[in-house]
């Protein structure tokens, strides 16, 4: 037996190592055929199998045992076989169960998408668009809860939480102790931190970054603006945590650093850092560097051209010269109107990026 | 061409009455600001920002309308509801600010299709006048239509009823 096993997915065939799961060997083709993922992060140990958005057709169990599996699988927790033959998109059967897994998804997720800052970069949001109906079925209650502050810097929406159960992996695995949880059983079954405890550990910001709805969101960030409005850059700082690798992604807009995330590789997990170890960032470079100059710019972050985040980049644009000025002697434009005289929205004295918590009424009328 | 062809009298003889045989016939124009047209009901106005039956506000500032304008002219600024607000605001984040330049406003309807609040619509309100360029950055106050509770009178004016 080879180590590398021979694995055919919607008819492409790739070669991938022993112990590979079929999700995996999917993202090395990458693109469509990568199955969508909501609760697998392959940054985390023990996660996945929750969601079943990643179910796929098994057509041939491998080359020794040709019969096709009997159900669909988990795409992120069955691993590969030799000569295994896998349908996704090409499946009928996978298309049909994945609009039922997100409409199943979608019971009791609120339609606040005008509300919820994770709009726009939220995976629900691209998986419902891709394979979800307009309508519902659902006649009843929808569960609802009471937004929760987790610490004083991130804001808990349980009422749009998916229970993917990455938060929790990631407080597990990436901080001393963990303070929150999944409470309660089935329909009753809540990420919670037990009588309101704070989450006060280094780390503890990454929970924002893994959570693939808008149920933990960064509440310095907290509505200031649109993540279609804001512009991200690479950008890296000297941290004094040695766990954290200081590279990051802001999200800016003019000079003002409105949010710092990690940086996203193309499945909406974070990237690996330089230094070879995935780039969890610390709380500190997350929620108190809102400063320029605490950073070092490296660029504009390249976003997929059919991402919303993308709209207003006009990237490759060539601007025509300007011909006044050499025709009229060196004379510039009258400028009838300065808009930044008139306009009420984007006022300097006004530093929404420098709050530390969403605006309020209060913040405009000085 | 004869003395009498070239002091053109009898041609324009006949051009005053064409124009004189017009005075008994029917006008085709109206005396606009006294009368005006009827418009077809999805005639493309001025903007209103609309409020629900209690008189809050409905937009949540969601940035869906400024995303589908192509002439890029609405920006607006976003703010969470305090305790106390919940009369003046229908969801817990509102637009604080919200301005359309509509000098950049090619009028498309595009914002209000956009719109999942139903807050932002385009009115039957057109030509708007002034005498600087600075009057045409609508704010919040040009936009908002009246509060149906404390200006009911004003509410049914906007709503042309």
């Amino acid at each position: 037996m080879s180590d590398l096993f021979k694995v055919t997915i919607d008819n492409i065939t790739v070669e991938v190592p022993a112990g590979t799961t079929i999700l995996q060997a999917a993202r090395q083709i990458g693109g469509d055929v990568a199955p969508p993922a909501m609760c697998y992060y392959s940054k985390l140990q023990g996660s996945g199998g929750k969601c079943r958005t990643c179910l796929v057709e098994v057509s041939k169990g491998s080359e020794k045992d040709p019969r096709p599996m009997p159900k669909l699988v988990a795409s992120c927790r069955t691993t590969v076989m030799d000569g295994m033959e896998v349908k996704n998109i090409t499946s009928p059967k996978v298309q049909d169960a994945r609009a039922g897994v997100v409409e199943m998804l979608l019971i009791n997720h609120p339609l606040d998408c005008p509300i919820c800052d994770q709009a726009g970069e939220c995976h629900l949001q691209d998986l419902s668009y891709e394979h979800g109906k307009s309508g519902t079925r659902y006649e009843f209650q929808r569960r609802t809860f009471k937004k929760v502050d987790l610490g004083d810097k991130i804001q808990l929406h349980m009422t749009r939480c998916i229970l993917c159960y990455r938060c929790v992996f990631t407080a597990d695995q990436l901080t001393k102790e963990r303070e929150h949880g999944v409470l309660d059983r089935g329909d009753h079954a809540q990420i919670a931190t037990f009588i309101q405890k704070n989450l006060n550990n280094d780390f503890i910001g990454n929970v924002i970054d893994v959570c693939p709805v808008g149920a933990l969101t960064d509440k310095t960030f907290r509505f200031k603006n649109r993540v279609w409005f804001t512009k991200p850059v690479d950008a890296h700082r000297k941290c004094s945590n040695p766990d954290c690798c200081g590279e990051v992604q802001l999200w800016m807009r003019g000079d003002e650093v409105f949010r710092v995330t990690a940086r996203k590789d193309e499945w909406g997990e974070i990237k690996e850092a330089s230094n070879g170890k995935t780039g969890w960032i610390c709380n500190e470079c997350r929620f108190d560097k809102k400063h320029i100059t605490d950073w070092v710019i490296e660029g504009p972050t390249k976003v997929n051209r059919h991402s919303v985040i993308s709209q207003g980049h006009y990237v490759g644009l060539e601007k025509p010269k300007e011909t006044f000025n050499a025709v009229m002697n060196g004379r510039y434009p009258k400028l009838l109107m300065d808009i930044h005289s008139v306009s009420e929205v984007n006022k300097p004295e006004i530093d929404l990026s420098l709050l530390n918590r969403p605006a309020h009424s209060t913040d405009f009328n000085q | 061409m004869t003395w009498l062809e070239r002091i053109y009298l009898w041609n324009i003889f006949k051009g005053m009455l064409i124009t004189f045989s017009h005075i008994f016939k029917k006008q085709p124009t109206i005396h606009y600001p006294e009368q005006k047209r009827p418009f077809s009901p999805v005639f493309r106005g001025l903007h209103v920002l609309n409020r629900d039956e209690e008189g809050r506000e409905r937009c949540t500032a969601c940035g869906l309308c400024a995303v589908a304008c192509p002439a890029e002219a609405i920006t607006m600024e976003a703010a969470e509801r305090l305790p106390g607000e919940e009369n003046l605001y229908r969801e817990e984040k509102y637009a604080a600010k919200y301005e359309i330049n509509m000098l950049r406003c090619i009028f498309c309807g595009l914002c209000e299709e956009a719109c999942p609040k139903d807050a932002i619509y385009l009115s039957e309100t057109f030509a708007a006048a002034n005498f600087t360029r600075s009057g045409f950055i609508y704010g919040k106050e040009n936009l908002l239509i009246p509060n149906p509770k404390t200006d009911p009178e004003g509410y049914a004016k906007a709503k042309g009823k």
